[in-house]
């Protein structure tokens, strides 16, 4: 059992939960991810950490309500417990001194690109972060990042902070900006799919380096099942423990689109269910 | 004529039409009357030849003696000296290979129905809630398991018995390994499985879920803490055809379909959380027992038509008789002599069918079987909505990676000698991280024998 000792709600639809894991508070590096279930009917879903006190045994846990387990997980309280918490999952970021380094955040993304830009500033790279969310409210650890990074750019969908757009405009004009001044060594894009594909269609003409974190569809985490396969350069990985990082130049993205919506129906169908369970207790 | 032994006592079953719509055991059991006549049939043969080809030599003559007596709490103790988990082994052990197939009996198809004495007597101390009586006296010395499967739980009994301090690191939220996740619930009820995996923890085993040795918990860690290790990781990998379409959504690995139904309960989606998406037209390549499952499953799950895609004829299935006679009689269809060659998909990416050759036998290959031989120019296409391959599965990568001084052999199978050392001392190993695909039988063999070379060097050790 690992209890909620701290939740904050972000926006309507976007969670902020510190939960007491000491396992994985003890081991975990950034980049890498965990498998929870709830209780004892629940999926496992793969979620990445925010954040983590070995101190206090924490970790922290950002996500976006998108189904029923995570919609479940939003209405549980402080005090509350998550049945099961495995992890670090994943293979960690590569972490060294690179020089200049973009580091992308798109939606809950932003929650897992911060501490691979804290670990980054500390290895001595040149960090300029970028995060972008659909609306103002949506945008979190803006402080933190700022804090941890050389200057931070901020987009969003309907213009309601920042600049209005995407993240990759940006990208682009830092990309520009640094043209002939040394370039940039690395590009680092965690979000959905669709925005990590556009990013690395940015930075392929420039010849930069950029690694994307692929949250595919996941059930052990293990290398068991083989469902959160995807294809890197026409050779098939597990993101569970080839990944979670790979070449987003060499990543096949219209597939791993694809993949994820396989159980759109079913979790459609969850969903209703769960209302409907939920306004009968009522 | 004198006819000796008599008529196997008919095992009531599941009709095929109704058992496809559930998801509950298939043989119904022996009652008390049809289990004492089954068991008096037995002749006590000189010599025990099924004691003999027992993987694990169980004392079947001992307790089929107690089951003709109706002691059925003898009869489990006396199971449980040599077998953990009797309630699985009956129901999932090839008897038709080990001891019933050395049953006097059985050329006349006759033999005694061992697997199903032994899964009755399970069942019975399960119902009266008998357990072993254990007097277990502390020893000093920890071992750590890896493993919760067949190997792991024999090997975690056996020394916890002898005294010593057994942790079982398990990587999944419930123990069992291929046990809980592997084999459906119609073949091995998970009741059963929970209730003889549950006897490890109240015997003092400390079973540690959630924790994946090599990632969560290092190896070197456990090489530091232990006096001894025991890998009993399995092999849980999947391996894919590698063919175009593999990418295509309702493609599956048949450890994904199975861990889907069986682990997290997908067949009963909406009181459970984890989905599972299945057509009414299911292709499971290959023909083993885990082909069998899944395509049983599969139909459980609704499917209208269901086929066994395979490359050579059920002949030369690698599946039980058992199991292939119940897929066919549930009306799954087996379509002998074809090899995919590609899967096809629509526009949104979900699959829609599977290209295949028509092949032909030829001269026997290593194993013995015929080579599957592709005829050229004979591809054709069965539309298919959902695709299942169960091509077999090799041991866990991350774990091997993580232990880079395991030696392991071209299959990345541990080597081990004959008391299951491996190529680090103190560190044994057993089950299919040694073997591959074999059996629970076989696994609980190793985990035995593992547990006696342990007991052997850490009771000399001062």
């Amino acid at each position: 059992m690992h209890k909620i000792v701290r939740k904050k709600t972000l926006s309507d639809e976007n969670f902020l939960i510190e939960i007491h894991a000491p396992q994985v508070a003890e081991r975990f590096l950034p980049g890498q991810f965990v498998i929870i279930r709830i209780h004892e009917k629940g999926e496992r879903i793969p979620l990445t950490v925010a954040d983590v006190d070995p101190k206090e045994d924490t970790i922290t846990l950002v996500f976006q309500v998108v189904g029923k387990t995570t919609m479940e997980l939003s209405s549980l309280k402080e005090g509350g417990t998550l049945l099961n918490v495995v992890g670090p999952l994943g293979n960690p970021s590569e972490i060294e001194n690179f020089g200049r380094v973009i580091c992308v955040g798109g939606g809950t993304g932003i929650a897992c690109i911060y501490p691979i830009v804290k670990a980054l500033s500390g290895a001595g790279n040149e960090v300029h972060a970028i995060i972008g969310a659909r609306t103002a409210s949506l945008l979190i650890l803006e402080d933190e990042i700022r804090r941890a990074s050389s200057d931070i750019h901020i987009t969003t969908d309907d213009g309601s902070k920042g600049h209005h757009g995407f993240v990759t405009d940006v990208l682009k004009k830092l990309i520009k900006k640094f043209k002939n001044k040394g370039g940039v060594d690395l590009v680092m894009v965690i979000g959905p799919p669709v925005m990590m594909q556009a990013a690395a269609e940015v930075t392929r003409p420039f010849g930069i380096k950029t690694v994307a974190s692929l949250n595919t569809i996941m059930i052990d985490g293990t290398g068991m099942c083989g469902g959160c396969r995807l294809f890197v350069n026409g050779e098939m990985k597990l993101a569970c423990i080839d990944g979670p990082e790979f070449d987003a130049h060499k990543v096949n993205f219209r597939d791993v689109i694809s993949r994820l919506s396989m159980f759109e129906e079913k979790e459609k169908m969850a969903v209703a269910h769960h209302k409907k369970c939920l306004r009968g207790k009522k | 004529m004198i006819e000796i032994g008599g008529e196997r006592v008919p095992m009531r079953e599941q009709k095929p039409e109704k058992r496809i719509r559930n998801f509950l055991s298939v043989p119904l059991g022996y009652n008390e009357d049809e289990v004492i006549a089954e068991a008096r049939r037995c002749i006590q043969c000189l010599g025990a030849p099924c004691e003999r080809d027992c993987p694990i030599n169980m004392k079947i003559k001992d307790f089929i003696r107690e089951i003709v007596a109706a002691r059925f709490k003898e009869a489990f103790f006396i199971m449980k000296e040599d077998n953990p988990i009797p309630g699985v082994t009956g129901r999932v052990c090839p008897q038709e290979t080990q001891c019933e197939g050395v049953c006097p009996f059985f050329q006349r198809k006759n033999g005694i129905n061992i697997g199903k004495l032994e899964a009755f007597v399970a069942d019975w101390a399960m119902k009266n809630n008998i357990k072993e009586i254990l007097h277990i006296k502390d020893r000093p010395r920890k071992v750590a398991v890896i493993g919760s499967g067949p190997a792991g739980i024999s090997c975690a009994v056996d020394l916890r018995k002898e005294g010593y301090h057994v942790t079982v690191f398990e990587a999944l939220h419930k123990a069992g390994g291929v046990l809980q996740y592997g084999i459906p619930a119609f073949r091995l009820p998970t009741e059963i499985v929970d209730y003889e995996v549950a006897a490890l923890a109240e015997i003092g085993v400390d079973v540690r879920l959630n924790t994946f040795v090599g990632q969560n918990v290092l190896f070197d860690e456990l090489q530091r803490d232990y006096d001894a290790i025991f890998i009993g990781t399995g092999a849980g990998a999947p391996l894919f055809l590698r063919i175009d379409g593999e990418e295509l959504k309702g493609v599956y690995s048949a450890n994904e379909f199975l861990i889907r139904v069986n682990l997290m309960k997908s067949y009963r989606f909406l009181d459970f959380d984890t989905p599972i998406v299945c057509g009414d037209k299911v292709g499971v390549i290959g023909a083993g027992n885990v082909a069998m499952d899944a395509a049983r499953c599969a139909k459980r799950l609704g499917a209208k038509e269901v086929y066994i895609l395979y490359r050579r004829t059920k002949k030369e299935s690698p599946a039980r008789d058992e199991e292939i006679e119940h897929a066919l009689e549930e009306g799954i269809i087996l379509k002998e002599l074809v090899s995919p060659k590609k899967i096809h998909g629509d526009a949104d990416g979900w699959v829609n069918g599977i290209e295949m050759f028509k092949m032909k036998l030829s001269e026997p290959d290593k194993s013995g079987r015929p080579r599957p031989v592709k005829i050229e120019n004979s591809e054709f296409v069965l539309e298919m909505e959902t695709i299942v391959e169960a091509l077999g599965t090799t041991p866990n990568r991350l774990f091997l990676s993580r232990t880079p001084e395991l030696e392991v052999n071209k299959w990345q199978l541990i080597e081990v000698d004959n008391n299951m050392q491996t190529s680090i001392k103190g560190v044994y190993a057993g089950g299919d991280a040694v073997r591959g695909n074999a059996t629970v039988i076989l696994a609980l063999g190793d985990g035995r024998r593992a547990a006696r070379a342990i007991h052997r060097n850490l009771s000399k050790k001062k």
